[in-house]
């Protein structure tokens, strides 16, 4: 058993991990994602036209300080294989990301950024969460 | 100073912090991820009878719920605290693209011809907010994840699953930037 697993044990068992940390950590990744404009339904277009390398050079760097983080951290690579799950759920993600031009992270601080509209866009997304909880066991994976 | 931090924040501040993410919620004995609140909050709302939903979702998910409302809370910090300049500094040629589809109004941060109360019964609009809501819900759960999960999470573990989603992403962004998009907005 790892660290992280130790840690999710014991937060799980019991109702007294603290949980303002999260909070916290949430409005600094709103304020990220607002500022950075990567919550712009029009950066998600210049991305999926290849107009400007904003967008990717927020993943890339991303990605990489998420990798040198773990790697300090001493976390090594996870194996696991991708299967019919990953490229039909994640192509019907990306035509949904396409047209709203938000992920889930961003609905949420558009939503308390004043853009109400993108609370159709939420619920919506929970229509489609429940929807594939309904019919999970018939769909291939 | 002021002026730095309320002016759009460049990639190379915004993509490190995003990745730091990873790490520290890693030290909270979480991993990160934004799409599972979806589920948390199906689970705590209507779990009817599938088996997907039937979890504790306290324990599971309290602190996913409560991360997402922050994010929700940043949203509102970052709109009040740190006001945006009232355009998005879009590339010109990205500009032309969406003009040449009948869109006009380039303001704030998301294009009101789409998304907005009274757009919802007009093919663009419903399409935009409730088509893509939709597919955005169904497409995460189904792939485990999302950008954050998948594509930051997911490729800094090297994960090989998280790779072929990613491409999914792409896939289905480009099709639907390049067909649906002039489709239903009939340019």
């Amino acid at each position: 058993m790892d660290a992280s697993t130790d840690v999710r044990a014991s937060g799980a068992g019991s109702s007294t991990q603290r949980l303002w940390p999260f909070l916290l950590v949430g409005i600094a990744f709103g304020v990220v994602l607002v500022k950075s404009e990567v919550v712009s339904w029009f950066r998600i277009q210049e991305m999926f036209r290849f107009q400007s390398f904003h967008m990717y050079g927020v993943i890339a760097s991303a990605i990489s300080v998420a990798a040198i983080g773990r790697r300090l951290l001493g976390l090594s690579r996870v194996a696991e294989s991708p299967s019919t799950r990953h490229w039909l759920g994640g192509t019907a993600f990306g035509l949904g990301w396409g047209l709203t031009g938000a992920c889930p992270g961003p609905t949420y601080a558009l939503i308390g950024g004043g853009y109400s509209a993108y609370v159709v866009v939420l619920v919506a997304a929970l229509v489609g969460a429940w929807t594939y909880g309904r019919f999970r066991p018939s769909l291939p994976h | 100073m002021y002026e730095a931090a309320t002016g759009p924040w460049p990639w190379y501040v915004a993509g490190p912090l995003i990745g730091l993410l990873v790490p520290v919620l890693h030290l909270l004995g979480r991993r990160f991820g934004v799409s599972s609140s979806l589920r948390h909050a199906c689970a705590a709302m209507v779990p009817g009878k599938a088996e997907y939903f039937r979890y504790d979702w306290r324990s599971e998910g309290g602190w996913n719920l409560i991360f997402v409302f922050g994010i929700l809370l940043g949203g509102v910090a970052a709109a009040t605290l740190l006001p945006s300049a009232a355009e998005v500094d879009l590339a010109p040629a990205t500009r032309a693209a969406l003009e040449t589809l009948g869109l006009h109004d380039f303001g704030g941060l998301a294009p009101s011809e789409l998304f907005a109360w009274d757009r919802l019964a007009s093919v663009g609009g419903f399409m935009a907010m409730v088509v893509g809501g939709f597919l955005v819900g169904f497409g995460t759960r189904y792939a485990n994840g999302c950008t954050s999960g998948h594509a930051i999470t997911g490729l800094a573990e090297l994960r090989l699953s998280s790779l072929g989603a990613v491409l999914g992403f792409f896939a289905g962004g480009l099709a639907a930037t390049h067909f649906l998009l002039p489709l239903v907005l009939g340019g």
